[in-house]
């Protein structure tokens, strides 16, 4: 043990000498796994990153809400079928919440409809393009966690009333009124003047597809009168349900009264169907897999480019040393000294290169966080440890082929060797 | 200049019968025993017979020269007597212990224990000190740092090299560089002290002053094994033993007890 401990310290030491004495050859080394390193890690936060916003995304969409509607959100059949079905109706928020009330240990707390347009909206000279319209009830509150920049939600005397009262998102306030509150002030949507009651508070975006600033929510009654023409009364209906760990009985429970409100039969499909957030997250987590999957092998390809380097300087490293290995051989190095002197020496490259690329990635990381304050990457000691393991792991790997051919020598004909 | 050198040269044996070629001092214990020794190896499509059975013993404090010319299996026996080769059949017994079946790691232990090498070309290692050098082999047998430096310096001071401790070997001479070796050679306290021509790359002045220091090894009880092509650096030994053709030719005293 105590030689074993003399060999290793003898080892780190002729490591030292002989980085030091081929600093160029070294440092070319070494720029092969630094540049593999940094690769690694800026993949693995990146994929790290995209799963975060991946999860905040579907937070958004609320884990304790199903979304009653007329067709699955992922389908891979094709859309006729859900095309003829019924719409679903707007009154069907308030017949769901009478079942509701009236089943003993429900799993649902309250039903809520909610319509969805696209439209323009206008103040003065400025105007937002394409900010999704919500019309729904005043508990749209209860069901989707609404915090407030300023103002407030809508009322229920002024969603019953119908009222052109607006609360608009983050993006669309900051877009109509740069320089002023909005509250109580008027915007112009589909030819109608709006009082805006409220401002949301910055949300994000969802999947990076859509933004949830970018909307702007009004009583469903005004959401009919002007938008919907003969549809007036279709509408999706949320349900939230009271423990987001029963969601399959929660399901269950909902289906039920939707067969009861809509008449099915027992023996018939249903024309409606029930989506939740999982719905994407088990599409979607193997195509988040696979891209991590794919990023990692082809981000692996540079550090794997690295290792190759490794290998080979340490290869040459023993050639031109040969005759020291026969001479160390003759003072009585044992195989497994020589394996170690080597294998450490590979390390070591790897692990200075390991250093020097975890600092190049942390720059990179610093400032790409300055540029950009919402990419959602960062820079963890987490990382340091796995970047310093990777390096060990490449440079035992890498280095691993020589310093066997080297401990294998045969002492007379090292000795021998010019 | 070398404390060793000031020791006067050793009082010549009295030999019984002048014309006895059999071994010179079989004084000491046996170091080395070999009976009937063969070695062969492959060379492209040849078989090559280094050693087509050579028997030798060598005891505890002689100073024995190997002679014999390129292709006489010199280096295969001196490789074999070194243990840093086995022989291809017969018996190889070194300090009673048999050699001919160890494995490499038993070999090297062997090596840094009971086996100095001293080299034509050195073979220091360039990056390194004096003093590093020598601790070598002390590095390899398990000793601490203290107990290392504290050895390496006494055996440098002991060939002469006190004040040369932190050179590197490009900063020393010839002469001092085998010297260095030649510390190194001796710092475990081996059984054998195996030099391959050691003043093969030295001038005859710094030559003669490297045989003076075996000289004094040896009057110190040390067992020397020269291997050497160069008849006046044989004749240092006591006892010469000639190879041809992978045979020992002639095992006998050196001129200096003869004369």
């Amino acid at each position: 043990m105590r030689r074993l401990w003399f060999e290793f310290t003898e080892s780190w030491r002729i490591a030292y000498a002989q980085l030091r004495a081929n600093r160029t050859r070294s440092f070319l080394t070494a720029l092969g796994v630094i540049i593999g390193i940094v690769a690694v890690t800026l993949m693995g936060t990146a994929i790290a990153g995209i799963n975060t916003g991946f999860e905040q995304s579907l937070a958004m969409l609320g884990d304790d809400i199903l979304y009653v509607s007329k067709a699955p959100w992922m389908r891979d059949d094709d859309d006729f079928q859900y095309r003829n079905r019924p719409a679903l109706k707007a009154d069907y928020a308030e017949r769901l919440n009478a079942i509701i009330e009236a089943t003993p240990n429900s799993q649902l707390v309250i039903a809520v409809p909610s319509s969805a347009s696209f439209k323009k909206i206008k103040r003065g000279d400025n105007e937002v393009d394409r900010v999704m319209i919500l019309g729904t009830t005043d508990a749209f509150s209860e069901i989707s966690p609404t915090e407030f920049r300023e103002g407030r939600f809508f009322t229920g005397e002024e969603s019953r009333g119908g009222r052109n009262v607006i609360v608009l998102g983050f993006d669309v306030a900051n877009a109509l009124f740069p320089n002023e509150s909005p509250i109580d002030r008027t915007v112009t949507l589909a030819g109608q003047h709006w009082r805006v009651t409220g401002v949301l508070a910055r949300q994000g975006s969802f999947l990076g597809l859509f933004s949830f600033d970018n909307q702007a929510i009004l009583p469903l009654g005004a959401f009919q009168k002007y938008f919907k023409g003969k549809n007036r009364d279709e509408s999706d209906i949320r349900v939230k349900v009271k423990d987001k760990n029963k969601l399959a009985e929660s399901k269950d429970e909902l289906t039920g009264a939707m067969r009861r409100l809509r008449g099915i039969l027992p023996d018939e499909q249903p024309n409606f169907a029930i989506n939740a957030q999982e719905a994407f997250k088990s599409t979607l987590g193997p195509i988040q897999a696979g891209i991590a999957i794919a990023g990692l092998f082809i981000t692996s390809l540079s550090l794997f480019v690295g290792a190759i380097g490794i290998m080979n300087i340490t290869f040459v490293s023993v050639k031109e040393r040969t005759k020291e290995i026969g001479t160390r051989k003759a003072l009585g190095a044992r195989r497994r000294t020589i394996l170690l002197q080597f294998l450490i020496e590979a390390v070591s490259i790897c692990v200075l290169g390991g250093i020097a690329g975890i600092g190049v990635s942390w720059l990179l990381f610093f400032a790409v966080g300055s540029a950009f304050p919402s990419f959602p990457i960062s820079f963890s000691m987490q990382l340091v440890f796995v970047g310093l393991f990777i390096s060990v792991l490449t440079g035992v790997v890498s280095g691993f082929a020589p310093a066997w051919t080297a401990s294998k020598l045969d002492p007379v004909t090292a000795l021998r060797y010019e | 200049m070398s404390t060793l050198l000031a020791t006067p040269p050793p009082a010549v044996p009295i030999m019984d019968d002048p014309n006895d070629l059999r071994p010179a001092r079989p004084s000491g214990p046996l170091v080395i025993d070999i009976e009937n020794v063969t070695k062969e190896y492959q060379m492209g499509a040849e078989l090559i017979h280094a050693l087509r059975g050579v028997s030798l013993k060598i005891f505890r404090n002689e100073y024995l020269a190997i002679m014999g010319p390129s292709g006489s299996g010199k280096s295969t026996l001196m490789n074999m007597l070194g243990c840093l080769d086995t022989p291809t059949a017969g018996k190889y017994e070194f300090n009673g212990r048999n050699v001919a079946q160890m494995d490499d790691d038993e070999l090297a232990l062997i090596r840094n224990k009971e086996i100095g090498f001293v080299f034509q070309t050195f073979n220091l290692l360039p990056r390194s000190d004096a003093l590093h050098n020598v601790e070598l082999p002390l590095i390899y047998a398990g000793l601490g740092p203290d107990a290392r430096r504290e050895q390496a310096e006494r055996t440098l001071t002991n060939v002469g090299l006190g004040n040369r401790m932190h050179h590197r070997p490009n900063e020393l001479s010839g002469g001092q560089r085998q010297r260095v070796a030649i510390a190194r050679a001796l710092v475990n306290n081996p059984s054998i002290i195996l030099a391959d021509e050691p003043t093969g790359n030295l001038d005859s002045r710094t030559g003669e002053e490297i045989m003076s220091l075996f000289e004094a090894l040896y009057d110190q009880g040390n067992t020397i094994i020269l291997v050497t092509h160069e008849a006046d650096i044989a004749e240092h030994a006591r006892r010469i033993v000639r190879l041809r053709d992978g045979l020992i030719e002639s095992d006998g005293p050196s001129g200096q007890l003869r004369n």
